[in-house]
């Protein structure tokens, strides 16, 4: 599994990033957490606010920090 | 993939799955809970609220004369008095509006401003940007994104400076302590002029057909931005619950963040209380001084500062006789105009389109002083 955290580096986006690999670690899943911090990259993929998290390379959610729930709905748990 | 199904939760059902999820659920929601027991809640906590406010000029006066033992009328207890009475009392009245705009934000998303904005004309487009750009939430480092996201939906780029502009400087929390503080007259000439500035800015800059000074990679990009925007998620409405709790939220990251400003600002408009004589201030920043607007707007724009920050000092200004038009001049380069967001809109602006930028705002608060040092 590929989770995509997209952010330029601000508070919002780290507090997703450490979400998303807490929720991870607490459902004992395995998956890559990769960061999108180039705006260029960003506009390719759809990405019009921030932070956003992709799962597999589908978009799940922009703009907000997502809940602990929405992230295991997500992860597939 | 590999799944573990050690977690406690692997079994349990999510009703996130179908889309009925709250958007932006708080992270660790605070015991769940119904809709009555939020509201029972906020009944309890307004009427601690209104208590505790009733309570405030006591307490600063037994703060400062009693226990420091400052002498009543002296400048040093009248600073004090100054500063322990409007630390709780603009802390308490944020909290306040803070609340209350963070529920009104819950009903926009910079999605759904984006489709408003999408194929709108010019003028009306300038106005309900700028209208938009005071309420739509969007996290200061989302610019360059949402400056895409408005490209992708047509939006015309006059336009979305009207937004860009209004959003800032139109802010809201200082637009709700402006009217605690100092009355609804100030409060709405502010939002109003505030409004005035970024449609008529947007539109002078659409006027000027700056497009070839978009970035390279902006322009680049451009033909593809439509098919990008089709991998948007729908983000679920968020139900009643959801947008108290965004409240809730709103207060949490805006008041933790912004109360050393706030402590700030009052430490200063304390000093200016207690030490700055009665009218000395008329002279360099009263309505005979013709220079006082531009030297506010120069001294404003380098000058970063919370715009809760800056509504005690602009308070304590107003007080000792500044003019009401330097004053709004001043407050308005101080949070529309900051190194930061220049910085980041330098990655979509090419200098030419960033300078014009400043330069319009600049100019259209400078005309905003002038006027209200004339007609007041």
């Amino acid at each position: 599994m590929l989770i995509e955290i997209f952010g330029p580096g601000c508070a919002k986006c780290h507090e997703t990033e450490k979400l998303a690999r807490a929720v991870l670690n607490e459902a004992g899943l395995d998956a890559q957490v990769a960061k999108v911090t180039d705006f260029k990259d960003m506009t390719a993929r759809g990405v019009f606010a921030t932070p956003a998290v992709a799962v597999d390379g589908a978009l799940k959610c922009s703009g907000r920090v997502p809940s602990r729930k929405e992230l295991l709905a997500w992860f597939g748990k | 993939m590999k799944l573990l199904e050690t977690g406690r939760e692997a079994n349990r059902g999510c009703s996130c799955a179908g889309g009925k999820c709250p958007a932006g659920e708080p992270v660790a929601p605070s015991g769940g809970g119904t809709l009555k027991g939020r509201l029972a809640l906020i009944v309890a906590l307004a009427f601690v609220w209104w208590f505790v406010y009733g309570m405030l000029p006591a307490f600063a006066g037994y703060l400062a004369y009693d226990l420091l033992g400052l002498a009543r009328g002296s400048r040093l207890g009248g600073a004090a008095e100054f500063f322990f009475y409007d630390t709780p009392k603009v802390l308490m009245l944020l909290l306040l509006v803070v609340y209350g705009v963070g529920v009104v934000r819950s009903f926009f998303t910079p999605a759904r401003t984006r489709r408003l904005l999408a194929g709108k004309s010019e003028a009306a487009g300038n106005v309900m940007a700028a209208l938009l750009g005071t309420v739509t939430p969007f996290c200061s480092c989302s610019a360059v994104p949402l400056f895409m996201g408005f490209l992708s939906a047509g939006v015309p780029l006059g336009v979305t400076f009207s937004f860009l502009i209004a959003a800032p400087m139109v802010n809201e929390v200082a637009v709700g302590l402006l009217y605690v503080l100092l009355g609804w007259k100030v409060a709405a000439l502010y939002m109003g002029t505030g409004l005035a500035v970024a449609i008529v800015a947007g539109f002078v800059i659409g006027r000027l057909n700056m497009e070839r000074h978009l970035e390279d990679w902006v322009r680049a990009a451009r033909p593809n931005l439509a098919a990008a925007g089709a991998a948007e998620p729908d983000e679920p409405e968020p139900d009643w619950a959801g947008r108290l709790d965004a409240g809730t939220r709103a207060v949490r990251d805006i008041v933790g963040k912004v109360w050393p400003w706030v402590v700030a600002g009052i430490a200063v408009g304390a000093g200016i209380h207690g030490y700055v004589p009665e009218g000395v201030l008329s002279a360099i920043m009263g309505k005979s001084a013709w220079w006082s607007v531009p030297a506010a707007v120069a001294l404003g724009v380098p000058m970063y500062s919370n715009a809760a920050g800056i509504v005690p000092v602009v308070q304590a200004l107003l007080e000792k006789g500044a003019s009401l038009g330097t004053v709004l001049a001043f407050m308005m380069s101080v949070i529309a105009l900051s190194l930061p967001e220049m910085v980041i809109l330098r990655k979509v602006l090419k200098m030419r389109l960033l300078c014009v930028f400043v330069g319009v705002v600049g100019l259209g608060i400078l005309l905003v002083g002038y006027l209200f040092n004339m007609v007041l």
